[in-house]
């Protein structure tokens, strides 16, 4: 079975791609969220999923890390077909993942210096000293050194973004994946994340996965972008290829041109400082 | 006809909803039991902890609740023996009717107050601040992590505290003996050791038992079925506190119907 996938699949050979996406549809409760996704990842690139709010981007790294299950098409990660796989094959695989969540997602009731040992505690032998080694090593290299001993809530936002990257990091990942990871940091903390991505790339020559709609951020970090466009995706290309684009929707995002109905809600604003306009009056009540 | 259908399909979600509680619980079991024979861990550190949380951080009210409990029955029975002149069966009143019946009971109350609506409220903030999906992503289950140690805590906490509560119970009916029924106390106790039969004590154990799995069970399923949002998790707590008093109700009146009938023969 498996020679058969790799005949039909060239590119799956281990020095093809590092992910691949073939017709991925996902669907909630009947309504399908992603309309059959194509794209390839290799290894060592940063690519950035680019994608408004509601567009389909974190389902579709959700199904990367095989949170979500696809209701057809396949999810090649590191020559195996994600999708099709058995339980602990797929647990094999996502140990050589890496996933950073927009929240953290810490465990609140562990330390940081705990949160970080945890993967290597379920799934290495390692002495506790080594651990404890590894450890500080992970929180070293997000600059978090000497906060093994706070618990998560002692941290800001961004030190928990950078205590989240170091968990990710613990396993020594070949895939890392990151979920908005400037949402709810200031510039210059995100900024940060931003520069420690790219040390992460340069050091570690790691694939990288990016979920974002800061544009700055994303043009900074990225290989290659894809955008996803209510559960589509309509284009991708290197940044350059990106920002060159006649595409109207990537125009619409990379400009950031607002939807019609929402400019018809500006002009509904503008018009309510405006009171002595006529036309005024008809839509407010439709805005009701 | 609508009627009929909206009887059936909620009869059908009633028993979905069993069979994912028996899915999770058989799932919890498994890796109690099975899983360390098969190399995966046994998270015996996390079951002590949620045992110090769910047993013994429960005994100070457990105790005064079942204490209080034990008087009160004390008070009702002999409301209704000493017009008999029969106050001297307050004894066996209250020891029986304490380890048959309400020291496993009340006991399973106060552990859902204490520890399923817990139950309930962690898993549920994890699920919502995708703690849950971050330990998938790790590779770690998160039933052997997070819902195998509280299944053991919870299977050996509740027959230990129900042992205790039924204790507790007697001693409360003992207070009403000494002052008001001319038992000493040594007197008291023994008559309500010699109104017990083994099997009363165990059939309470089994119940309690029993109830540990459901409210385990219901619990963590309530959690990790939490939507988005923290008004979600909110309701999440409600509706296992809820269900597990349901369920526990239910469970007691199927095994006291069956010790019934085993006890005929």
């Amino acid at each position: 079975m498996p020679k058969q996938f790799e005949r039909s699949n060239e590119e799956q050979v281990p020095d093809g791609p590092m992910i691949s996406l073939r017709d991925l549809r996902v669907s909630y409760d009947g309504r399908e969220i992603l309309h059959g996704i194509n794209f390839d990842v290799q290894r060592g690139e940063t690519l950035v999923i680019l994608g408004g709010s509601g567009s389909g981007k974190s389902t579709l790294l959700r199904t990367l890390v095989g949170l979500e299950i696809p209701s057809s098409g396949e999810v090649w990660i590191r020559g195996k077909n994600f999708v099709a796989i058995s339980d602990a094959e797929r647990d094999e695989i996502r140990k050589k993942l890496g996933m950073s969540f927009q929240g953290g997602a810490l465990f609140g009731s562990m330390t940081v210096g705990e949160n970080v040992a945890l993967p290597l505690r379920e799934h290495t032998k390692l002495e506790e000293p080594t651990v404890e080694i590894m450890v500080r090593l992970k929180l070293d290299q997000v600059g978090l050194s000497g906060f093994e001993d706070f618990l998560p809530s002692q941290l800001s936002g961004g030190m928990k973004k950078r205590a989240a990257v170091a968990r990710a990091l613990a396993m020594d990942p070949e895939i890392l994946f990151f979920d908005e990871p400037s949402a709810g940091l200031d510039p210059i903390i995100a900024a940060g994340i931003d520069q420690l991505i790219l040390e992460l790339k340069k050091a570690f020559h790691m694939t990288i996965i990016v979920v974002t709609h800061e544009l700055a951020s994303a043009f900074l970090i990225a290989d290659r972008m894809v955008l996803i466009n209510k559960g589509d995706l309509v284009a991708s290309g290197t940044v350059a290829e990106m920002q060159n684009s006649k595409h109207p929707r990537v125009r619409q995002f990379l400009d950031r041109v607002p939807e019609p109905a929402v400019a018809q809600e500006l002009d509904y604003l503008q018009m309510l400082t405006e009171p002595s306009s006529k036309a005024g009056e008809g839509r407010q009540g439709k805005s009701r | 006809m609508d009627f009929l259908q909206a009887t059936g399909s909620a009869f059908t979600d009633g028993l979905a909803y069993l069979g994912s509680l028996a899915t999770l619980a058989g799932r919890a079991a498994y890796f109690t039991f099975i899983g360390p024979f098969q190399g995966k861990p046994l998270r015996l550190r996390r079951a002590i902890g949620q045992a110090m949380e769910t047993g013994v951080r429960a005994l100070p009210i457990l105790s005064l609740i079942t204490f209080f409990i034990g008087l009160i029955l004390a008070l009702q029975a002999a409301y209704e023996l000493r017009r008999f002149g029969a106050m001297s069966y307050v004894a066996s009143a209250v020891a029986l009717s304490m380890t048959r019946e309400l020291g496993p009971l009340i006991t399973a109350v106060i552990v859902i107050g204490r520890s399923g609506s817990a139950f309930a409220a962690e898993l549920g903030t994890m699920k919502v601040t995708e703690e849950i999906d971050a330990l998938e992503t790790m590779a770690i289950n998160p039933v052997s992590f997070l819902v195998a140690p509280k299944f053991m805590a919870m299977v050996l906490m509740l027959p230990c505290l129900t042992i205790w509560a039924n204790f507790m119970g007697i001693l409360g009916g003992s207070l009403f003996g000494v002052l008001q029924a001319d038992f000493t106390f040594q007197r008291y106790i023994t008559a309500s050791l010699d109104a017990l039969f083994l099997r009363d004590v165990v059939t309470g154990l089994i119940k309690s038992f029993m109830f540990g799995i459901t409210i385990t069970a219901v619990g963590c399923h309530e959690g990790l079925a939490t939507g988005g949002g923290a008004e979600q998790v909110g309701r999440s707590t409600t509706r296992a506190v809820v269900m597990s008093i349901f369920l526990v109700i239910l469970v007691d009146l199927v095994f006291t119907m069956l010790f019934y009938f085993l006890g005929e023969h």
